[in-house]
């Protein structure tokens, strides 16, 4: 796995061959969803060349980060040209998407669609804001986890475009051999600091105020204790927090192992930036990161490979998953004109193509997928994913992270003489937060 | 109220933004009439663009407030006299749009319980939760859709899976039709007597279209078919159904009725409660809360503890540092003083929050400069710790505030009148007696109301707290995301936006006006003091 080029850099052959069978397949799908009245018809591309429909003199305003802006360019334009639609992409700085948006769609002067993660839904739904997006046959041509993670209640709220998630990324020039087990993975990385060419076994990025339950996961639910207990469909039933097992227990042992009174591989002051730096600096063979530090690793000519997430218990190490999707406002005044946006247009290929171009994310569309698969790395990521179990989307969530961080926090700081005990404590106070908040 | 406050300025009154008339000249001079009637044109040109904008959107409250605040403004300006008005008019106006509004405001949400599912009103929550509720039914086909209109009234046209058209509306069950023209996938897109409508005819009735189910049967139990995009549509039912005049929702499967709890959510009788709830007025409980909740009362009363101590700590320290060094740099004789002045004041042109975040760097326990540079790689958990994080943040707000009273404390001194410290080193006083007994107590004259001002801007300094700490470590025992050096403002921020328990509107409104109460009682009651301390000089 050598010579790594940014994802989506690369177009060959088989790429574009892979693109135009998806596309093609697309075509056909999205063909027989469609009605017979040339004007409702819902199988653009061939349309797309000959005429563009007159003005309708509607308009849809779309909320959307800066690096996302660029990505719909195409396909907006494509939407004005066949249905006379204009799509206002208004830029909004991310962070203050979601509340603003909370606060404004009921006074009628949010938008009608947006872009965000799958975990905002939970919060989304219990204020009234968004409105379900019904994906029929389309839901097929998805990755199975992305729709999972939009759907909520029983309900799908959104149509996904992007699934990230973490991997152990390594530095092949420092470990040559992928290893599956953290024990393995620690040891190869304790041999590199011992012969002198590393100064880290191991890197994860921990918030010093905070620890990091989202990093950690893998190690945690590969000892077998998720944070819920999932239902049969795949959902999470929230009244049933399953992170206090004896599977916890053995985790929060594991942290303290593996903090500052024990082998010191975990160390809560390096943050995520120091933990970049250092990886960067070739100090490290392994860094537990997402795709958003792929870039940087590729662009200072580090040689490296992405691996499976490695167990620290005999269960599958899987980590949460997070997808983008775009959701439409409960309160549009435009809702068919934005169904046709979202569900019609933003699950084209081209459409999902081009925001993995931008974003580099595994697409959540399978077609993109597959074409995307052929840069390693989105592969292995987006294998990894497949493993993955979507972030609960469950406002009670909110309650969970702070306890849950705090605790990992001092488990990692060596504070707890018993650390089972402050697992179970923390489990305790997460059950009565949740039991409050409802 | 949660907004953040920016510097404490030296307390000089600024003259009212606008003015009728250039300084000194009439109002009857020609400029002072130019000037006059181009603002007031700018003035009212903005005013009617706003009116007509208000009564298009039928705000008639607000349309009427704006009105009459516009017709004041025209007859304060356009009328001979009343100067005082004239000046004072636009100060008045700001007053009221961005202070006493937002008060009003403020205290109107913390008697609502507005927050995470309580976002808006009971018909919102209504059609929101029937919206979630209407769930398709599993495993049934997608049907390509036409709609057709006939009389004003819209119908679907559905193929079904097995190539048979089927047309119904609101009122007429789906039943088979011949259908009079067929799209390209053979799918039926017209029936005689009836129009088919194109796309822009579909935006055009967006709103009737998306609402309108068709009972797939005459029996409404099988469910109705419902389009959103006017090209597919599928067979949906509802999971909950309201009915108006009970105004509850019945679970269809389950029959378990939820009614209103009279606090903005439907809850069943086992104390389930639907998703979505609507905002209410609370009346008193959220103060109530603040003091009664296990969950908050404790933390509230660290938290208000704390931000005295930080708040008075903050004023001393700075105040001793500034004074210490003005008195230092005041001495006429030293060489370089202007250069020593201009490194003093350095910290003061750095943005708070960017040295809180350089700060919270430089104090990090293994990376961090202090530790790592000056004290030998020494292990010092400067901001996790609950007293030394407290330490950590005086000593930086110590940082960031000294140069303002430096500042002012330079100003006070240089205004000091010389012959009284000639009078009282011949009466044989100490520099340290005429340091306590007339230095001090003179240059108090002058700067305590700004000492007053700088103990509300710190009361209030969201900045240093929230860039260096966090507010944390966390507080044990508690729900809420609050923390030992957290401060009130920062508390209420947490409560409102913060991550934690979710966004609660209503309560962080009820702090904000707590934080109110106190200010202005301490404001008030320093105010009184320093009063008696000029008569004491007088």
């Amino acid at each position: 796995m050598t010579g790594i080029t940014t994802p989506g850099a690369r177009l060959t052959r088989r790429t574009f061959t892979l693109g135009a069978v998806g596309a093609l397949s697309a075509l056909a799908l999205t063909a027989c969803g469609g009605s017979g009245t040339p004007a409702a018809s819902s199988s653009p591309a061939a349309t797309a060349a000959a005429t563009s429909a007159p003005a309708t003199g509607t308009s849809l305003t779309m909320w959307v980060d800066a690096e996302r802006s660029p990505a719909l360019k195409n396909i907006v334009a494509k939407f004005k040209a066949e249905k006379g639609i204009d799509v206002k992409l208004v830029v909004k700085d991310f962070a203050a998407v979601r509340d603003d948006f909370i606060t404004q769609a009921p006074t009628g002067k949010g938008p009608d669609v947006l872009v965000g993660p799958h975990d905002w839904l939970g919060k989304l739904v219990q204020n009234g804001v968004v409105a379900p997006v019904q994906l029929g046959d389309k839901a097929k041509d998805f990755a199975e986890s992305s729709i999972k993670a939009v759907t909520y209640d029983g309900q799908t709220y959104a149509v996904p475009y992007a699934i990230e998630n973490v991997a152990l990324i390594r530095n092949t020039k420092l470990a040559p051999e992928a290893k599956t087990t953290l024990d393995e993975v620690l040891a190869e990385g304790k041999k590199v600091v011992a012969a002198g060419d590393a100064k880290f076994p191991f890197l994860v990025g921990l918030d010093p105020k905070q620890a990091d339950p989202y990093h950690l996961y893998p190690l945690q639910t590969s000892m077998g204790a998720p944070v819920f207990a999932q239902n049969a469909d795949g959902s999470y039933d929230a009244s049933q927090l399953t992170l206090g097992n004896e599977g916890g227990k053995k985790f929060a042992q594991l942290l303290t192992d593996l903090g500052d009174k024990g082998s010191k591989v975990l160390n809560s002051n390096i943050t995520g930036d120091i933990a970049k730096e250092k990886f960067l600096a070739g100090e490290s063979p392994y860094f537990l990161t997402g795709p958003w530090n792929v870039p940087d690793i590729a662009a200072k000519g580090i040689k490296f490979a992405v691996d499976p997430l490695p167990t620290a218990g005999d269960k599958p190490a899987q980590p949460f998953i997070g997808v983008n999707g775009f959701f439409i406002s409960a309160k549009s005044t435009n809702a068919l004109a934005a169904n046709e946006f979202v569900v019609n247009y933003l699950s084209q290929p081209e459409a999902q193509d081009e925001l993995f171009k931008v974003g580099g994310r595994p697409p959540a569309l399978t077609a993109s997928f597959e074409k995307a698969a052929s840069d390693p790395v989105v592969k292995a990521f987006g294998e990894i994913g497949a493993n993955g179990v979507p972030m609960p989307a469950v406002p009670a969530m909110d309650a969970v992270w702070a306890d849950w961080g705090g605790t990992e926090l001092n488990l990692i700081k060596g504070k707890e003489a018993d650390p089972a005990a402050a697992w179970t404590k923390m489990a305790a106070n997460i059950e009565k937060k949740i039991a409050g908040s409802k | 109220m949660v907004e953040i406050e920016e510097k404490p300025e030296v307390s000089t009154a600024r003259p009212g933004g606008r003015k009728p008339s250039k300084n000194g000249r009439g109002p009857d001079s020609l400029g002072g009439i130019l000037a006059k009637i181009i603002l007031l044109g700018i003035t009212d040109a903005v005013a009617a663009f706003v009116l007509f904008q208000l009564a298009l959107s039928a705000e008639w409250l607000v349309f009427g407030i704006s009105l009459l605040t516009t017709l004041a403004i025209n007859w304060i300006y356009l009328r001979r006299g009343g100067l005082p008005a004239k000046y004072l008019a636009p100060g008045v106006i700001f007053l009221m749009v961005f202070q006493v509004f937002v008060m009003i405001f403020s205290t109107y949400i913390a008697f609502t319980n507005y927050g995470d599912g309580h976002n808006s009103s009971k018909e919102d929550a209504i059609a929101s939760i029937q919206l979630s509720a209407s769930e398709r039914v599993p495993d049934s086909p997608q049907f390509p859709t036409s709609v057709l209109e006939k009389n004003g009234s819209y119908f679907l046209l559905v193929t079904t899976p097995e190539g048979e058209a089927k047309l119904g509306g609101a009122e007429e069950p789906l039943h088979t039709v011949t259908p009079s023209t067929t799209g390209p996938t053979g799918a039926a897109t017209g029936v005689e007597g009836y129009g088919t409508l194109d796309f822009a005819t579909l935006l055009q009735h967006q709103a009737e279209i998306t609402s309108l189910s068709v009972p797939i049967s005459a029996n409404p139990e099988d469910g109705s078919l419902k389009t959103a995009d006017g090209s597919t549509s599928y067979v949906y039912t509802p999971k909950l159904k309201y009915d108006a005049n009970a105004d509850t929702f019945t679970d269809t499967a389950t029959g378990t009725v939820y009614s209103d709890d009279g606090r903005g959510s439907f809850v069943a009788s086992d104390g389930t409660r639907l998703n979505t709830g609507w905002k209410v007025n609370v009346g008193l409980e959220n103060f109530e809360r603040a003091f009664t909740d296990p969950n908050l009362q404790g933390p509230l009363l660290k938290v208000i503890a704390w931000t005295f101590g930080f708040a008075i700590l903050s004023v001393a320290t700075t105040f001793a540092l500034g004074l210490f060094l003005a008195i230092t740099f005041n001495k006429a004789d030293l060489k370089g003083k202007k250069f020593y002045r201009i490194l003093m004041i350095l910290p003061y042109a750095f943005p708070a929050f960017l040295s809180g975040l350089v700060w919270s760097g430089l104090l990090n326990p293994e990376f961090g400069f202090i530790n790592n540079a000056l004290l030998g790689g020494a292990q010092i958990p400067w901001l996790t710790d609950p007293v030394l994080s407290k330490v950590s943040v005086l000593m930086v707000n110590l940082w960031l505030g000294y140069p303002y009273m430096f500042l002012v404390c330079t100003g006070a001194l240089q205004s000091l009148p010389e012959d009284v410290d000639e009078a009282a080193r011949m009466d044989g006083a100490g520099a340290w007696k005429i340091f306590t007994a007339i230095k001090l107590p003179l240059l108090l004259v002058s700067l305590a109301p700004l000492l007053i001002a700088s103990f509300a801007f710190n009361f209030n300094n969201f900045n240093v707290i929230f860039m260096l700490t966090g507010g944390g470590p966390r507080f044990d025992g508690t729900t809420f995301d609050i923390g030992s050096t957290d401060i009130l403002i920062t508390m209420v921020y947490k409560i409102a936006f913060g991550t934690g328990t979710g966004r609660d509107y209503g309560l962080a409104s009820a702090l904000a006006i707590l934080i109110f109460i106190i200010v202005a009682a301490v404001s008030a009651l320093s105010f009184k003091k320093t009063k008696a301390l000029e008569d004491l000089n007088q």
